[in-house]
Parts: structure tokens; sequence; C-alpha cells
């Protein structure tokens, strides 16, 4: 079974320990702003809502890259890119509608999550269970999935 | 069932691994006519500045990618597809039969008729052959005049700047990118380019150009300058390559007319990418948008169909993103606005920073910035989700960076339970 990162809103405190957790898996320093997965902030709401990708099924950013440099990672299903290839173009961060692919200017390539192999570390930082790592088939992760890509016209296939 | 695709570009591609998907018995053929392996021009302006060598433009690794998929790839001109026979005549003489064919021949870049275009030190930035030629003349210390400052002009101005030459860019427009940016934006990449030390001329045409001392070039611009050039480079625009489809009674426009699921007026013929002109997400209208994204999305709608599986599509939305020697770019759908729709935007000239959003009601139906880097594909999401931004719409008046913000919270649960 396939596990996904499940999101609930309700449970976040907005102390970033996630985004904390995720610049030093990925970049070896503490800063929020290089961290994959963000917490708005809804001042209105008086909520908290963390958001990245959720390395959906469609992979708009897969298929626009011109250099083949973003692969599907067989065993988490995570959308990963490869340093190696990606030429830092950004196309990739134009055709992904939920804009969870981004451009690093100080590495010259697009940074995403990658669900840190498996064990994700986000989810691992969290006091509060807002961001779990649980198999795919959670009703609230698929109803998260779904509603991110409600109605995005040309993803759809009509018979 | 033979499927050829014409065509070796991203759309070419997309749409031959889609048909091995969807139709793991078919005999699938792509036939190009470049000498080189499938590769990506949008890779040309980093393999200018050697962050990647020529291998690092393909589109796939070509040594395993198309055998693996079991894809023939073809070098050769088609000369003429006969369209009542259903078959092609490729330039060494032979004949290819066909049961579907997709044309995805792309497109050629154009020039205004101006006198010297001829001489050997101008070139256009469009294949991997060009880009050997840019990169044996633009050499450290020389003088370089770009004709264009539309996408293809500003996506290589980095990389020639990099190489170390002088710079000097022509553009007949009013302002930079004039057909993907608004006056602001062009205006500010504009000044980033002067502080760059580029020299830029808008509002200004090429007049001539002819051959001077030693192997140098004379350029004559309508402001009266004259600039002496090693290296003329023409990124004044491209056209579809319709040429093969004459007599073919394939009916065509700016491109090849194609329905929502990519089929020209000929059953059996396909076409995608550049070449195709496919009905626009915004204006419902057929258009050639000429983007990477699009030559995708079209690759794939298109072998859906030709694989017998139904498959239609709403319209691309036109967008592109562009790093101006570091100043990054983006402009989707309806970016200039509609009639009796409204506006927000943030402007500071000072920081390169610009954001601009145009509603229709309460639906964003287009988008542009400028120096902004971070969840820009939201945009998309925002206009092509046709979400009604309800109370985001006066949020986003307020502050037109407030994009993630609005998109999560009209998407996801808040859980106000």
């Amino acid at each position: 079974m396939q596990k996904s990162l499940h999101i609930d809103p309700g449970k976040c405190t907005g102390c970033l320990q996630c985004e904390m957790a995720c610049s030093y898996e990925h970049t070896g320093t503490f800063n929020p702003s290089r961290s994959f997965i963000k917490v708005f902030t809804f001042h209105h709401e008086g909520r908290f809502a963390p958001y990245t990708c959720t390395q959906c099924d469609e992979a708009w950013c897969v298929r626009a890259c011109p250099v083949d440099a973003i692969s599907i990672d067989a065993a988490t299903g995570a959308k990963v890119v490869s340093d190696d290839k990606c030429v830092g173009c950004k196309v990739c961060t134009i055709a992904c509608p939920f804009g969870t692919i981004n451009y690093s200017q100080s590495t010259g390539k697009v940074v995403k999550c990658d669900l840190c192999g498996g064990d994700p570390q986000c989810a691992a930082a969290c006091p509060t269970d807002a961001i779990t790592y649980i198999d795919a088939d959670w009703t609230g992760y698929d109803r998260m999935l779904a509603s991110a890509s409600k109605s995005l016209p040309s993803a759809e296939v009509t018979a | 069932m033979q499927h050829i695709i014409i065509g070796a570009g991203p759309a070419g591609v997309v749409a031959a691994e889609t048909l091995r998907k969807a139709d793991p018995d078919a005999v699938i053929t792509i036939i190009g006519d470049e000498p080189e392996p499938p590769y990506s021009r949008m890779a040309i302006p980093y393999y200018l500045i050697d962050n990647v060598g020529e291998s690092g433009t393909y589109l796939r690794d070509p040594d395993q990618h198309f055998k693996t998929q079991n894809i023939e790839v073809v070098q050769q001109r088609v000369d003429k597809i006969d369209a009542a026979g259903k078959q092609l005549n490729l330039a060494d003489g032979s004949t290819r039969a066909y049961d579907k064919l997709l044309i995805a021949t792309g497109s050629h870049p154009v020039s205004p008729p101006i006198p010297g275009l001829d001489l050997p030190q101008v070139h256009s930035c469009w294949t991997l052959e060009n880009a050997r030629n840019i990169i044996r003349l633009a050499q450290a210390g020389s003088n370089v005049v770009l004709i264009g400052a539309g996408f293809i002009g500003c996506i290589i101005l980095e990389a020639l700047v990099k190489r170390g030459i002088n710079l000097a860019v022509v553009e007949a427009g009013n302002r930079m990118v004039p057909r993907m940016l608004d006056e602001n934006a062009g205006g500010l990449l504009e000044s980033w380019c002067k502080k760059e030390g580029i020299d830029v001329h808008s509002s200004c045409t090429v007049d001539g150009i002819a051959a001077a001392e030693g192997e140098l070039v004379e350029v004559s611009l309508s402001d009266g300058s004259k600039l002496s050039a090693a290296l003329v480079i023409t990124a004044t625009g491209v056209k579809a390559n319709i040429d093969l489809l004459q007599g073919t009674g394939i009916k065509t426009d700016q491109g090849i007319i194609v329905d929502h699921s990519m089929q020209t007026s000929e059953p059996d013929i396909y076409a995608a990418g550049d070449v195709a002109q496919g009905v626009d997400f915004s204006t419902g209208k057929h258009e050639v948008q000429a983007i990477q994204p699009t030559a995708a999305d079209h690759g794939r709608i298109a072998a859906l169909n030709m694989a017998g599986q139904g498959s239609a599509h709403h319209g691309t939305l036109n967008m592109n993103v562009l790093d101006t020697v570091g100043l990054i770019s983006c402009s989707f759908g309806l970016w200039m606005g509609v009639e009796g729709g409204e506006s927000a935007q943030l402007y500071n000239a000072e920081e390169y920073q610009y954001i601009n959003l145009q509603f229709d009601g309460d639906h964003l139906v287009g988008a542009s910035s400028v120096g902004k880097t971070q969840h820009i594909g939201v945009l998309r999401g925002l206009i092509e989700s046709r979400i009604h931004l309800g109370v985001w719409k006066q949020r986003l008046m307020q502050d037109p960076t407030a994009i993630m913000e609005a998109y999560v919270g009209c998407t996801q649960e808040l859980g106000y339970s």
C-alpha cells in the first residue's frame, strides 16, 4: 500500500516545525523560505493550512518537462526532480496548477516535495498530527486531492 | 495499426509515448528531419552557457528510451502527404503507409525582409545547429546584435551575456516581450537589461546589415545608430511548418486547424504542437500558441484519439515563463484583461517586483508577474479551474500577492467543523 501525506488544517497551530524540518532535510539549514511545504495563514478565519505537492496522478510537471528531468519514484509514487537533468527552464513551475514546484535561484533548478524517500520529515516534526503519512486510500487525502484537482479542464478526458 | 508521427519534438515524442501506453501492439514511427536525436529547443539557452552538453538537450535518452518503448525513430524528410492513399513520400524516394498520422512538424523562425540577412554572420536561434554557430561566433569580447526581444530573444540574453560578449538588442515594439508582458512588466525587463549592461533599442528596427572590415558586419538601425558586430542573431518570431500540407486539402490558417480531439479536417490525420492551431482555453478561438506545455498536452490528446480512446480537451491555456538575465517573468491567459473586467496590481520598480491580476466577475482570467518564482503555477490553477473566488476576489483586489492563500482557501477544507 502506497502512503501519502495527509494534511488536516484544523489541527495546524502554525508552529512551522514542518517548514524547519523540510528545509533542514533538503538544504541542511533551518530556513523556512527554502521549505517545500508551506504553511499559509488565514487571518480572517484564524486558521493555518500546510500545503505541498499532492503527488497528483496527472503529474503536470512530469509531462511539461522538456528534458525528462522529473521521474516517478516507484516505491513512494513521489515525482522527483533530478538535479543532473534539470536545466532550470521553469516550464514545470507554470504547468503545475497547484503552485507546488518552484524555481530556486540559489541552485538554478526547480525544487519540490519528494516525500523524503518515504520518511517525510514534515510529518515526523508535526507536534499535532496536522501532517501525517498514512495509507493512500484514506478518504481525507482523496478529498484533498479531488478538491485540489477539481474541474481542471484540460486534464479531463471525456468519452 | 501503423501510427506515423512527423516531427521529433516534444509534441511528437509525448504522442509516441502516449500511443505506446494506449496501444501496446501498434507499430509507432517518428520521422524527423533534423540530424540529431529528438531534442528540446527549450534547453538550448542552457546549452549556450555550457550548463549542459548537447546530450543535456535530448528529450529522452536516445540510446535506450525509444528502443525500450519499441518506437522507431527515422531521420528523413517527408516530401509529401498522400491523404487519399494514406501514405507518405520521403526524401529518399521511399514511401510509408499509415493508418493514423500525426503532424507535429513544429515551426520555423521568420524574419522581416532586412537586407543582409543572408550574410554568414547572421543566424537565428532555433535549432541545435544554430546554437553551435552561435557558440562559435559569440566569443568573449565580441559585439553581438540581437534582433527581436520576444520570448526567444529574451531567453537567450543571459546565455549571450554570460559568454562575455557586448550585446545590443533591437525590438520593433515599444517594450520588451510585447506579446507576453504589459508595459509595466516589459519596462521592468528593459531597465533590468540596461542595468546588466545590455544596449536596448526599443521602438526601433533594423534597416540593413552590411559586410564590414575583417569578419565583421555593420548593422544600421532606424534610430540612426550603426553597430559593428561579429554576430547578428535574429529572433523575430516563428511560423508553423505547414508547407508540407499543400495539395492535401487539410484546412490551415496560421497553423493546421484542429478540433477538440486534435483531429484535422481530414479523418485519420491529427496535428499537435507549434504547427497546430487548436482551441485556446481563454478565448475559445483557434490559436497557434507555440509553447512547450501546449505541445505536450496536444501530443497526449492527439495520441489518445489516434488510439481510439475518445478524448477531448477544453482548450489549452496560453502561458509563458521567462528568465531574462536572472529576472523571472510569467504571464497566463488573458493577461491584458477583458472588457468590463477588473484588475489588481502591485508595482515596485525599485525592487523589480510586479504582479497583475485580471478578473472577469469573480473569476481570475489572466495574470502576469515579474520577480516572482514561488507558487506561480497556482495562477494557472486559479484560471483554468474557473474557481468562483467569492470572498477572495476582494482580498486579491487588496493584496494581489495572496494567490496561494486564495487557491488553498477556495479549494481546501480549512477545518471549521
